[in-house]
């Protein structure tokens, strides 16, 4: 496996998942799910539309459990923590895995307020270390030269690109060690993706990355490894195949993962 | 069978259509207009600033009815506003989806059409005789909010319902718990909704006569507590057409309390029109 260790906080192991089955009340979206995903890494969920990759996804930071009526069997765990466990604080748990969204969702605040949202939420109220963290967060995303003139104007007025990069620096300013990206570029144009693409990269020097998308090159370019998902004929989603991208995308084992990748559906 | 051709039935349509929007505009118009044109002459500095004298003749002006109003107004929304904004949050957000929650919510829909003079009948036997708060602006405030509440509730529940389902995930993905993400990215965001919902609950207090008549009484005093009975504008109105030769006082009043809704309308769709703006953005 090809996975970057130059910091300390890289370990080897960062999610581990366990025969995980998860259920919509009698419907199962995911069946007998085993992997572990490596920390200071790109991992990539691929597969066809509605195989469980974004409920696969949803799983790490619990927000499945918005959903009335999803319940999981198996274990989940983080730094080899389960994370189902009567004992675990679910709004702690989403601190530290951060989430990007599909379509780019800054609060109808500015850009300031928006980094500052989730320190201030966890009780930071110093102005100095807020704008210091903001700074920081932006920086890392990309994004600081586009609108540090501009903070306190309304994220809402900037292109969808640089929403999502805010998004993303909205993340890294509660110090996540993991971060979760749901399909970030689907809403973005080629140029904008290829910046994200590039932030993503950067980011997993230091932080742990799952990201799911549809799009093949974008798996073949930015990931590590790679997690093929496909559906059975009763719609639950299954792990096909996992392993290092090269291998995946170059010498597949399975027949499903190499007919899915050459496009012969999904 | 006899069938018109389609340019036929096109220009039926469109006369009909036209003489429906005609014919809205003309009576808002008329109604307006008149009550404006008889109005206006009497309004002057004086007529606003000199208490009703009372009696038969209906003479003096309308200072006593609009503090009355605005204090009546204010102590309503006072108790209205936290009770609606309440329920609305619990409906919206807490409230699982059982058999309770449908029968809170068929029960607020319900109250909804109840016509004002029941509010007023319960108020009357509630506040005004019961808790001894008799003829007062107390009696009249809760009698008002229970009339409002459906209201208050349900606008602020689609106020809070519209805002986008992705700021919430985003919320609570940045670890908050439930409350902070209602209470700092929920109702900052319907805020402008809210508002709305807070402002038409106003129009409506100011417009209510029916379950007032039993509940505030009608006296023309100068309000001086929460217990002191009182008479809003449309009180007024009603008194001075029903039992004095004022007429022209009456449209005068009349014309004041138009203008107030005017105004107040306008606010409600200024408001609206920025909360839209906001959610897309160019706020």
């Amino acid at each position: 496996m090809v996975v970057n260790q130059n910091s300390s906080k890289c370990l080897n192991q960062k999610l581990g998942v366990k025969d995980l089955n998860l259920f919509y009340g009698n419907f199962q979206a995911l069946r007998n799910i085993t992997l572990e995903i490596p920390s200071c890494a790109v991992t990539s969920i691929i597969g066809p539309s509605g195989c469980g990759k974004s409920t696969f996804l949803r799983v790490f930071n619990r927000m499945n459990d918005l959903i009335p009526g999803a319940r999981i069997k198996g274990e989940v765990q983080i730094d080899r923590i389960p994370i189902y466990g009567k004992t675990i604080d679910v709004v702690r748990l989403r601190k530290m895995v951060g989430m990007v969204f599909q379509k780019p969702n800054p609060f109808p605040m500015s850009i300031f307020d928006n980094i500052a949202f989730g320190p201030r939420q966890h009780g930071m109220t110093n102005r100095f270390e807020l704008e210091n963290i903001v700074e920081q967060s932006l920086r890392q995303a990309a994004l600081w030269d586009e609108v540090k003139d501009k903070l306190k104007q309304s994220a809402l007025a900037l292109s969808g690109g640089q929403q999502q990069r805010l998004c993303i620096a909205r993340v890294l300013a509660v110090e996540p060690e993991v971060i979760l990206m749901d399909e970030p570029c689907s809403a973005l144009d080629p140029i904008a993706t290829l910046k994200i693409e590039e932030l993503m990269k950067n980011l997993a020097k230091n932080y742990t990355i799952v990201i799911v998308t549809h799009n093949m090159q974008q798996a073949a370019r930015v990931s590590d490894t790679a997690a093929f998902f496909m559906m059975e004929e009763d719609r639950a989603g299954i792990l096909v195949e996992y392993g290092a991208t090269s291998q995946i995308f170059t010498n597949p084992r399975d027949k499903r993962t190499e007919d899915y990748i050459t496009g012969r559906f999904g | 069978m006899f069938r018109l051709q389609p340019k036929t039935t096109q220009g039926i349509a469109m006369v009909c259509i036209w003489g429906g929007g005609i014919i809205t505009v003309l009576i808002l118009v008329v109604v307006i207009g008149y009550v404006l044109v008889q109005g206006i002459p009497s309004i002057n500095l004086e007529f606003l600033l000199t208490p009703p004298k009372g009696g038969l003749s209906g003479e003096g002006g309308i200072s006593t009815v609009i503090i009355s109003t605005i204090y009546l107004v204010v102590i309503t929304v006072v108790i209205l506003v936290p009770i609606g904004l309440g329920a609305a949050i619990y409906l919206a957000e807490y409230a699982p989806a059982n058999r309770l929650t449908s029968i809170i919510r068929y029960g607020v829909e319900t109250l909804a059409g109840v016509p004002s003079i029941i509010f007023g009948l319960f108020g009357f036997a509630l506040f005004v005789t019961v808790l001894h708060f008799n003829f007062s602006i107390l009696s009249g405030a809760l009698t008002l909010v229970c009339l409002l509440l459906p209201t208050m509730i349900r606008t602020s529940e689609e106020a809070i319902k519209s805002v986008p389902y992705s700021f919430k995930e985003g919320a609570l993905a940045l670890g908050t718990t439930r409350w902070q993400m209602i209470s700092r990215v929920l109702i900052p965001a319907a805020l402008p909704g809210i508002v709305t919902a807070i402002i038409l609950c106003v129009g409506r207090a100011i417009e209510e006569t029916a379950c007032l008549y039993v509940t505030l009484g009608g006296s023309a005093a100068m309000p001086t507590s929460i217990l002191s009975g009182g008479r809003t504008l449309s009180l007024h109105v009603f008194y001075l057409a029903m039992e004095t030769r004022a007429f022209d006082k009456a449209m005068a009043t009349a014309a004041v309390l138009i203008v107030t809704i005017i105004v107040i309308n306008t606010l409600t769709n200024w408001l609206s029109h920025r909360f839209q703006r906001k959610m897309k953005g160019a706020g």
